[in-house]
Formats: C-alpha cells, structure tokens, sequence
C-alpha cells in the first residue's frame, strides 16, 4: 500500500542544511496500524505530510498503491488526497467560518457528491464521532476534543482507504485522547491502513507496528507483541 | 463542484466577513458612482445648453449691422434678394428692429421692447402662439397697426385673460391685438415674455431712424447653416469692405463652440473620474490581496481536504466576481439616484450615459477579479503543507 524507498527530505536555513529525513525506507501493508514514534524534531510529521501527498521529498522514491507518486500531476495528487487518504491534524485544522457540518462535508464537495447524498456522508460521519447533535455549531463553539472529533469525522466521511493522524491526542487530555485512540482503533478493524504518529509510547502501544525515528532515521521497527508488556 | 455552489460558497464566505466585504465594495460603490455622477451631470448640463439653443431654432442666422463710420448699408431688399438667389440655402429672412416702447392699455401701462419684425420671422424663430395668429404679409406690406403680446403684458394689462381684438396704445398710436405668446419664462417682466412684436414696418418708424440694422436668417435645414451663414458673411463683406462692421453668428457656430468646450470639460471629468475609479480600483486590491493572505491556512486545509488549483481558484475568483458584481449593482444606483439628486440641487436634469455605466463596471469588475486572482494563484500553486504552515 505505502512504499517509501530511501526517502530524503533535506531543509536548507541559510547555510545549514537540516536532514528531516535522512534516508528512509518504510513499507506498510494495506489494513496495517502502525504507530510512529519519535522525539521532537525527529522528523514524524515531515514523514508523514510526504505519505499524505502533502509535500514532496527531495530524493527518493514513493509508491501509493502502486503508483510512483513523484510522476503524478497536481490535479492526480488532490484526487489522491481526496479519495484515498484522510487526515486527522494535531492542530485540528477546521475552517472557522464554515459551520462544523459544512467543515466535514469539504471532501465530499470536491470530490463532486450531490448535496443530499453528501449531508447523509457528513451526518453518518458526525454520527459516528457522537457530533451528530452539533452539525450546525460553528468550531469555535466546541471543545478541543470535540473539534478534533470533527476533524476525525471529516477524514472518515470520504471513506478513504489510509488514514494519517499527527499527533491526534497531542492537544487532548488523556480521557478525551482516549475516545479518539478508540475511534482510531474501531476504523482500523473496519479494514482502514492507520499511520498513527505520537511521542507518547502508550499510544503508540494500540498499534499493531511501532517505527521509532530518530534524527530522519528509521532505528527500531517492531511489531507490538503483547500490550501488557511494556 | 459546480458554479452555483461555488457561487452559494461565494456568498457565504463574503458574508462571513462582512467588513471586508463591505469595504471591498465600498471601493467600487464610490468609483462607479463617482463615474456615473460626473458623466450624467456633464451630460444634462451640455443637453440643457443645447436644448435651450435648439429652442430659439437651429437653423437660426443672426446678423448684426453696426455700419457705424461707414456710408455703405446692406438694404433688406438685398437680403431678400439673397434668398430669392439661394433658395437652396436660405429660407427665410426677416428684418430684427428692437425699440423702447410705452404700451397702454386704458389707465395700466408699461414700458416694454417691441420688436418689428415680418412673416418669416414666425419659422425662423420657431415661434409658439398662445392665441390668435402671426403678423401676415399684408399687415407688413400695409403697415397695418396689429400686434403680438407677450405672457408679461397679457398678464399686466389684461389681467390675464385673452386680449384677442382688444385695441392697446403703442406710443400713442392704437394697435389691434391679433395675438398671443406662449408663457416661456413665469411671465416675469424683463424675461422672454415680456415682449411686443409689430410689423417691422411700422418699427422703423417707431425707432425713428428708419434703418435696419439687424436680421434673422434661416437656413433651409440644420446641415446648411454654415454654408448659409457664409454665403451671408461674403455679401456682407462685398458691401462693407471690411469684417468691423457686422457680425454674423449662427446657431450652429455657437452649438458647435459649445460641444467643443463641453468636450474639454468631458475630457478634464472623465480624468477626475478615472483618478476615482483608480483609487478605488486600488483599495479592491489592497483588501484582496489581505483576503487571500489571511487566507492561505484555509487553502492549504482546502487543498489537502482534495481542492484542486481550479477549485481554489475558482473559489477566490467568484468571490471577487460577486463581490465586484454587488458592488457594481450598488454603485450604479447609488450613482443614478445622486445624480439626479444632485441635478434637483443644481438645477440641471441629469442624463445618465450607459457607456459610462458600462465602462465603470468593466474596469471596477476587472480590477477586482484580476487583483482577487493574482494572490489567489499564487496560492493555489503551493504545496499544500507550506499553506498549512502559514502563520
Ligand atoms: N519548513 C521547514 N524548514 C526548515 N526546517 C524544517 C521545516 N520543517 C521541519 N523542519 C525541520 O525538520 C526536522 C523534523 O521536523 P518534524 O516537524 O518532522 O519533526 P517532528 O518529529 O514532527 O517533531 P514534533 O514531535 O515536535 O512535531 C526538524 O529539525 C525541523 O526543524
Ligand atoms: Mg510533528
């Protein structure tokens, strides 16, 4: 499903030269949960705005379901973006001046569903994150964990195949962390590729695969074998 | 997405952020009234000017004697043989003697400008009767003592009420009143109503002199005027010798004088205009380009949601359509309405020019949709992260 191969992405701040990833190489199989962990400045969220289509590595290659990402157009990618992946940020990422309901129909509009059969994605999507009673709230109405239950049910009502979240308890306390991490684990029994990226190893525990970066490199990738276990 | 939820989107977004929209529009509201304003005035005051000149007749020619000095005259029999020669040209001509008179009528009198004049003078001058009918051939050729009052003597010596028949005294003499004219100027005295007019042959008496020195002419239609009036300047000018001694003006002359200083105003308030389109234009752009500044971080979330450049384009250019669109609609009625207000102030009807309105709204729509898509492209062209990473 995702093949990273000796995936760089190298800042240049005047005349440093930041190696955010120094030569990755990462598989994940369709259906997996893996959970990215890592110290600050370790190069997570660069990893994954490259998975997400959202930025480009400076060398390397990048293979989503088959296709080498770095020969698609614009237009391919935003395709990509929209059909197959949904995003779950740190920071929530809504726009303040749509209505929570509108906010979680985005996709759907640029995907080109009709307005009916999108309200019914949207609510179904709503429903499932227990937001369905505040469709018509703006954002800034809500509370943080509401807001990042929107942002889930935006991410989910496309029904995309692989879902990206960077650090989606990072701003929550740790109940409210807690239903999201369970929102996130009942998408992945439904059959969704799950990229969870955290600094906070009890999380990163629900995965089925842990990849640990440090400074852009990848130095431990394991399989959670027994969540007791610590 | 399609353009009527693009458009809807539109909408939406403008109104959830009414002060910029506002101001935004306020840009374009002033600029296209502004234009609107300047060009229906400049329009009624030049047709105003035109309209009262075309009232006293286009074809008019009038010439002006002073012969002062000089022992040559141009008779009116030579004028009339002018036009007997030039039918083509000349239409009409009719001697213009302008005296003081008294006019009395049992114990009301007054002093008013009689003018003596003959039958031709009635389309030459385009002449509108109240009552009764113009002095005829006959009544010059027999020196018949009939007269045409204005509205300010019918109303001063008759109280108003129609004098058709009565007799009044000219400096003594009694005159039978075979006519009225139409109420031009509120019947006021000293104004165009307060006039005589009598048989030019009994005017030159009046006057005592007996000379003309003064005509009405009228071309045969509006496109001969010139040639007309310079078929008159050459008789003239084969009389006299010299250009001191009479003045020929025709109305066309003065209408055209009129539309080429009309046309320097026009030139100096479509300047003034467009400096106001401009400032607007600028403020359009200046709210644009912080609108899509702010906006970056909605468009990085936008594109990584799946927005295409085009949806996100499409998305700021609607904006700045609909935005400009409303402000157009407001600006031209805002622009029509002052215009006529303020033509009600001055005193002028006001004619709104739709090549203006046209004009205005073209370049206003173009500055704001050009200006709302330059930074919106740009943009639209990041990667979708270093949007998300703005601010
Ligand atoms: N736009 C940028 N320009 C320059 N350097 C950058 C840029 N973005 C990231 N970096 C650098 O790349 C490195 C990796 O950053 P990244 O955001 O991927 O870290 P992270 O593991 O997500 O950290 P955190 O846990 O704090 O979110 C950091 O050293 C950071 O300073
Ligand atoms: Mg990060």
């Amino acid at each position: 499903m995702i093949k990273l191969k000796d995936i760089y992405k190298i800042y240049q701040t005047g005349e440093d030269f930041v190696h955010a990833l120094d030569g990755i190489d990462l598989h994940i199989d369709e259906g997996e949960f893996v959970s990215v962990i890592g110290a600050s400045g370790s190069g997570k969220s660069t990893c994954m705005n490259i998975i997400g289509c959202l930025d480009v590595p400076t060398s390397g290659s990048y293979f989503l379901n088959g296709s080498d990402v770095s020969t698609l157009s614009d237009d391919e990618l935003a395709m990509i973006r929209n059909r197959t992946l949904g995003f779950i940020f740190q920071q929530y990422n809504l726009i303040s001046k749509l209505t929570v309901l509108e906010n979680v129909e985005l996709p759907l509009i640029y995907r080109g569903v009709q307005p009916k059969e999108r309200v019914r994605m949207s609510m179904e999507a709503l429903e499932r994150v227990g937001l369905e009673g505040r469709s018509n709230n703006m954002p800034s109405q809500l509370s943080g964990g509401q807001q990042q239950r929107v942002s889930i049910a935006r991410a989910l009502a496309g029904k995309p195949k692989v879902i990206l979240a960077d650090e989606p308890t990072g701003a929550l306390d740790s109940k409210t962390g807690m239903e999201v991490l369970a929102l996130i684990k009942e998408l992945h029994k439904e059959g969704n590729t799950i990229v969870l990226i955290t600094h906070d190893n009890s999380i990163a525990l629900h995965a089925q695969r842990i990849v640990r970066l440090s400074d852009g490199k990848i130095i431990e990738d394991k399989p959670v074998i027994d969540r007791q276990v610590q | 997405m399609n353009i009527k939820q693009a458009f809807l989107l539109a909408i939406k977004s403008l109104l959830s952020s009414k002060m910029r929209s506002f101001l935004t529009m306020l840009g374009i509201i002033i600029g296209i009234a502004a234009v609107i304003i300047l060009v229906s005035l400049m329009n009624g005051l030049s047709k105003s000017i035109l309209d009262s000149f075309e009232d006293m007749g286009t074809n008019l020619i009038s010439v002006e004697v002073m012969g002062r000095g000089s022992n040559r005259s141009v008779t009116f029999t030579e004028m009339q043989a002018l036009m007997a020669e030039n039918p083509e040209l000349i239409s009409g001509v009719s001697p213009n003697v302008s005296v003081g008179v008294k006019v009395k009528k049992d114990t009301e009198s007054l002093t008013a400008n009689c003018i003596g004049i003959n039958e031709d003078y009635y389309d030459i001058k385009n002449v509108k009767m109240a009552s009764g009918r113009f002095i005829n051939y006959l009544d010059v050729a027999r020196r018949q003592k009939v007269c045409i009052l204005g509205a300010y003597e019918v109303t001063k010596l008759f109280g108003g009420i129609d004098p058709l028949g009565e007799e009044v005294k000219i400096n003594g003499d009694s005159y039978t009143v075979i006519g009225t004219l139409t109420e031009k100027a509120d019947a006021e005295e000293g104004s165009a109503d307060d006039t005589v007019i009598i048989p030019y042959t009994l005017a030159t008496r009046l006057s005592g002199n007996g000379t003309i020195s003064s005509y009405y002419i009228s071309a045969s239609s509006k496109d001969t005027v010139n040639q007309a009036s310079a078929l008159v300047k050459a008789k003239l000018y084969q009389a006299f010798q010299s250009e001191d001694y009479y003045m020929v003006m025709s109305s066309g002359e003065i209408i055209e004088e009129i539309n080429e200083m009309m046309g320097i105003m026009g030139t100096v308030l479509i300047g003034i205009a467009g400096i106001s389109l401009l400032v607007g234009g600028i403020g359009i752009m200046n709210i644009m380009l912080v609108s899509v500044s702010e906006r970056v971080r909605e468009i990085g979330i936008r594109k990584s949601l799946g927005g295409r450049r085009k949806d996100i384009l499409g998305q700021f250019i609607i904006e700045a359509a609909t935005t400009s669109i409303i402000g157009g609609i407001i600006g031209i009625i805002l622009g029509v309405i002052l215009s006529y207000g303020a033509g009600k102030l001055i005193d002028l009807t006001a004619v709104p020019s739709v090549t203006a309105i046209i004009v205005a709204v073209s370049v206003s729509a173009a500055i704001g949709i050009v200006f709302g898509y330059l930074p919106a492209s740009k943009a639209a062209k990041m990667y979708p992260i270093e949007a998300l990473r703005e601010n």
